[in-house]
């Protein structure tokens, strides 16, 4: 079985995977790291999200030996012991979660889109987030804590 | 998933041994197509040949007046890179449409036309800007490389290296999104180019990506959106599903080659 190794939120890790092993499953099984969530099957509802080198992608849909060697960001990354990262404090005071299944997978996404469009407008939020399918908020409170964290970040 | 043998070449070569000394193998370039195809067990290879450690796939060269995209290159670069902006800046923008952002981070033009998804965007700025596709082997033009639905000239173990793209004169693409996967319902991408303008159309057709003569004709003596205003494609060779009927498919292409027209200028 091949092994793998990357950095995850900072820290070394490594494990033997199947070739066919996927990036969220060496997360959540190998490394019990379950912030990142899984909400379907076909690449489209983002839950999934996190940063490898710097840019988000689905890791539902990257194999971890493609990952192998990378640097990776999860949800579990983002605070800073018990303070909160900018991002998430924005989704906690605008009520831009309500069930948050989807919700590590938006943040993670809208933390990449602010650090590459810090101004983005409402309209470049809305098309930004097409990845990101959320079934409970219509979205409206997930924008506004983007637009705070603008501020913040 | 079925489990596979997993390799990662670092040069052209050693993918196309790789993938050669496999019994049923196949590349691996994004993903983004394939992963899920994967997961749902409708193929299973026995090898994947990761082009993801190939350097030399990678880049965006202008020379002249060609663009010169390695397959590797993800629809994120393009869209993001200032020279296809500036060169072509309807092929950034297309590139910019693609999907969503994290398909865009990992999805490359080299696996977007080797796919040819019947409803995928870059075929149709391959076929409308004359493009030529570089594989391992040989050069093909555009309108010899697209075949049919998900079928391409590509031989078994052929790789795709690089497409280069002739700056035209003018060019836009104008898509019609399905809402819930952001592939094309009907996309048309119209060039003025100095051998005669060219519209190519995605998402509409029974055999994939295809050619409108009669726009083009219209479009080389008189480039204007009202100079394709009554030419309509015959709805019989369109497909029909749940999202469009072959009849409002074939209204669209129409709508969308003037919008496409008039984007350009
Ligand atoms: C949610 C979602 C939305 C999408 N929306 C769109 C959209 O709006 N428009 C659009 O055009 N596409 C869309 N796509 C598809 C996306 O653009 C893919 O990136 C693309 O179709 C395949 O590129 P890839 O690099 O991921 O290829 P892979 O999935 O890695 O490979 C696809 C196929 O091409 C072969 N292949 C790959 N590279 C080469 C090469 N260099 N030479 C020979 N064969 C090769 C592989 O063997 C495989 O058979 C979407 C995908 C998803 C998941
Ligand atoms: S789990 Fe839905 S896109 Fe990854
Ligand atoms: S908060 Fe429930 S899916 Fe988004």
């Amino acid at each position: 079985m091949p092994t793998v190794s990357m950095t995850v939120n900072g820290k070394q890790v490594s494990g033997e995977v199947e070739g066919r092993t996927l990036l969220v499953q060496f997360l959540r099984e190998n490394l019990h790291m379950t912030g990142t969530h899984v909400g379907c099957d076909t690449s489209q509802c983002g839950a999934c999200v996190v940063h490898v080198n710097g840019d988000s992608m689905k890791s539902c849909t990257l194999l971890a030996v493609q990952a192998d060697g990378t640097d990776v960001t999860t949800i579990e990354g983002l605070a800073d012991g018990d303070t909160l990262h900018p991002m998430q404090e924005a989704f906690r005071d605008n009520h831009g979660l309500q069930c948050g299944f989807c919700t590590p997978g938006m943040v993670m996404s809208a933390v990449d889109l602010v650090k590459k469009n810090p101004k983005a407008s409402e309209h470049e939020i809305r098309e930004w987030l097409e990845g990101n399918i959320c079934r409970c908020t219509g979205y409206h409170n997930i924008v506004k804590s983007i637009q705070q964290a603008q501020q913040t970040m | 998933m079925y489990d596979f043998a997993y390799h990662k070449p670092s040069s052209v070569a050693d993918a196309v041994a790789a993938r050669s000394g496999a019994e049923d193998g196949t590349y691996v370039a994004g993903g983004m197509t394939l992963v899920p195809t994967l997961k749902q067990r409708l193929a299973q290879p026995s090898d994947l040949v990761d082009l993801g450690g190939v350097g030399e796939l990678k880049g965006i060269s202008v020379s002249g007046n060609t663009v010169t995209i390695k397959a590797m290159t993800t629809h994120a670069a393009v869209a993001n890179s200032s020279e296809v902006q500036a060169a072509i800046p309807a092929l950034a923008a297309l590139a910019g449409g693609i999907g969503d952002p994290q398909v865009r981070n990992r999805g490359t033009i080299g696996g977007s036309i080797a796919n040819n998804d019947p409803a995928a965007d870059y075929p149709a700025a391959c076929l409308a800007l004359g493009a030529t596709i570089k594989t391992d082997k040989r050069e093909l033009s555009a309108d010899d490389f697209f075949t049919g639905l998900f079928e391409t000239a590509l031989e078994d173990g052929e790789m795709v290296v690089s497409i280069s793209f002739p700056k035209p004169e003018k060019a836009a693409y104008q898509k019609f999104d399905n809402p819930a996967s952001r592939y094309a319902l009907v996309g048309v991408f119209a060039a003025k180019t100095g051998s005669g303008a060219r519209v190519a159309v995605t998402g509409a057709g029974q055999d994939g990506v295809f050619r409108v003569p009669a726009m083009e004709s219209a479009l080389s003596t008189n480039w204007s959106a009202g100079a394709v205003d009554g030419i309509a494609v015959d709805a019989g060779t369109l497909n029909a599903d749940i999202h469009a009927s072959a009849e409002y498919r074939a209204h669209l292409i129409t709508v969308m080659a003037k919008r496409a027209v008039s984007a350009a200028g």
